[in-house]
């Protein structure tokens, strides 16, 4: 799907900030209301725009109990549908919140969240290591979350200018 | 005055300077809680990473000693390919390039080598509040032409051409445009070279806001033939590459020119902070696609805070250029001060009075729009309640 200068702008507005009010897009790419909501519309119908989500920070949370681990998993390509069939079965389970084709020394990179690592592990022994196709796994649980598409967490740089200048 | 030797230990000239008007906005503002600034004229972003990263390391690696009095010649080098580039005109790095303590030591060079005293620079109103003071300390004679805001503050040759006198030297060019926000075109460009050429005038091109120019290219007027020979062009860092902190620009001039400003560099500040020249360096090998992003964030406030502008009664035409609005708020009945003062003390919301930047900026506020957009909009809303109180 080719999109015209004002469609890209709007991807790009959105992906920072979806919660741009619809007037404030129209003014900022210069269309009328109308015309820009009829095009977010067709985006979303084209599921270019596929979803609008929230970025949280759960470390905020007090009493919030989650663990996330990247896999490694090294797979046998199945002929005629390569790795598309198993990565289907993998990312149909809820626990799964991505699943990537890399290059590289390992095949899919699954992304998994838990309540707990045993949670996790459970799910990698039980799930994960038993499909047909899967060679291998390797686990990393993530410690920290620093930075998240493109966003930062701990926003250190507030605004310092001083009020008026010339 | 000391009361035993009755002398003036303070210049004359400089006691004749009038204080800046935007310092008692800036004392107001910063005594309120609260206050959205539109007042500031710089880049809402932070320096971008790679260009800092640059910097600590020429720190890390030990590079704290002077430069080349015109600069780091590799840096020269680099931004003689930045002029070719981007606005195709060509510039000897090792003679015609100088490195500056910004844009504004490159202005203040650029007059004092060039000014015998009482001869007349012409400065445009509204303008960017050092020129005229400047002028005055190079010993020069600022000579005032008005740009009206009928015409969308455009350069209006005739009326130059009505200010040039026998004496005059110079003319300052300003575009984009602090604080109007207007871009010359072209054809403006070309008329005050033909001027240039006939009165045997020399041009001074303030382009620092040359990378935030919104529709087309920025043209330079050093890049109207015949223009190279009469134009010292000065641009820098500091609002393209949101770098104001690093106090970095340069002139850009033949040699003969380019050579008299480095003659005055090399007793007045021997070089430009070598540190920040490590990080300009970065800027202009590595730093093009930053610029453009936020290039289009700007455009973008631009069109949304103008827009709502001229939404809520306050006409304002379209800035090419820089980051700032300039609308009318003549039909208030206020002046540009009461109206600054009040939208101040009494929505908390700072702009800068257009008188501060010449009398033909009465009747109009100045507004940076280099602010969030959640602030543009909180702004926005205030300054509508404060209209419809009036
Ligand atoms: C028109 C104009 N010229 C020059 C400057 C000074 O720039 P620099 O930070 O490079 O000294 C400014 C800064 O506000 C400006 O608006």
């Amino acid at each position: 799907m080719k999109l015209s200068d004002k469609e890209l702008e709007i991807i790009e507005i959105l992906e920072k900030d979806a919660r741009t009010p619809i007037d404030v897009l129209a003014k900022m790419i210069d269309l009328p209301v109308e015309e820009t909501e009829a095009l977010v519309h067709k985006l979303e119908e084209a599921n270019v725009i596929v979803q609008y989500t929230t970025l949280v920070d759960w470390r905020k949370v007090d009493g919030h109990e989650g663990v996330t681990a990247m896999i490694d998993v090294k797979v046998t390509p199945k002929r005629g549908v390569g790795f598309d069939e198993v990565a289907e079965r993998i990312y149909r389970f809820p626990e799964v919140k991505s699943v990537y084709l890399m290059s590289g020394a390992y095949d899919l990179s699954v992304v998994i969240e838990g309540r707990s690592m045993a949670e996790v592990a459970q799910f990698v022994s039980e799930k994960l290591s038993t499909l047909d196709s899967v060679i291998s796994t390797t686990t990393h649980f993530i410690l920290k979350k620093y930075k998240h598409d493109g966003t930062i967490f701990d926003k250190g740089d507030q605004d310092r200018r001083i009020v008026v200048a010339p | 005055m000391n009361p035993q030797t009755k002398k003036m230990y303070v210049s004359e000239t400089v006691a004749s300077l009038k204080p800046s008007g935007i310092r008692r906005f800036f004392d107001l503002a910063s005594s309120l809680d609260g206050v959205i600034s539109l007042g500031v004229g710089e880049p809402d972003f932070v320096t971008s990473w790679s260009i800092r990263e640059a910097s600590i390391l020429s720190l890390e690696q030990g590079y704290t000693s002077y430069t080349a009095n015109a600069g780091l010649l590799e840096l020269r080098q680099e931004i003689a390919a930045y002029l070719r580039r981007k606005f195709h005109v060509e510039y000897r790095p090792e003679t015609e390039i100088l490195v500056t303590v910004g844009a504004s030591q490159a202005i203040d060079l650029a007059l004092r080598a060039i000014v015998n005293p009482g001869d007349e620079v012409i400065v445009v109103e509204p303008s960017f509040v050092a020129y005229e003071p400047l002028v005055v300390l190079a010993g020069g004679t600022p000579v005032i032409v008005h740009a009206s805001g009928a015409d969308g503050f455009q350069l209006m040759p005739a009326h130059i051409e009505r200010a040039i006198t026998e004496r005059t030297k110079a003319v300052i060019i300003c575009s984009p445009n602090n604080p109007t926000g207007t871009v010359l075109s072209p054809a403006e460009l070309k008329a005050l070279a033909r001027l240039a050429e006939k009165h045997d005038l020399l041009v001074i091109a303030d382009e620092i806001y040359a990378e935030l120019t919104y529709e087309g290219e920025h043209t330079s007027i050093a890049a109207v033939p015949g223009m190279r020979e009469r134009t010292i062009l000065i641009s820098g860092f500091s609002k393209g590459f949101a770098m104001t902190g690093w106090r970095l620009g340069f002139a850009a001039a033949p040699e003969e020119l380019l050579q008299a400003m480095l003659k005055i560099h090399q007793y007045a500040m021997m070089c430009a902070p070598t540190m920040a020249q490590y990080g300009a360096l970065e800027a202009l090998r590595n730093g093009e696609h930053e610029v453009e992003q936020m290039r289009n964030s700007y455009r973008r406030r631009r069109n949304y805070f103008v827009a709502s502008l001229n939404e809520i009664g306050l006409p304002c035409h379209l800035p090419g250029g820089a980051f700032y609005a300039f609308p009318s708020i003549r039909h208030t009945g206020l002046t540009s001060e009461q109206f600054a003062e009040r939208l101040l003390l009494e929505e908390k919301v700072a702009v800068v009075p257009g008188n501060v930047f010449g009398t033909s900026g009465e009747g109009y506020i100045r507004c940076s729009y280099a602010s969030s957009l959640e602030q543009l909009q909180e702004a926005i809303k205030r300054m509508k309640r404060f209209l419809e109180r009036l």
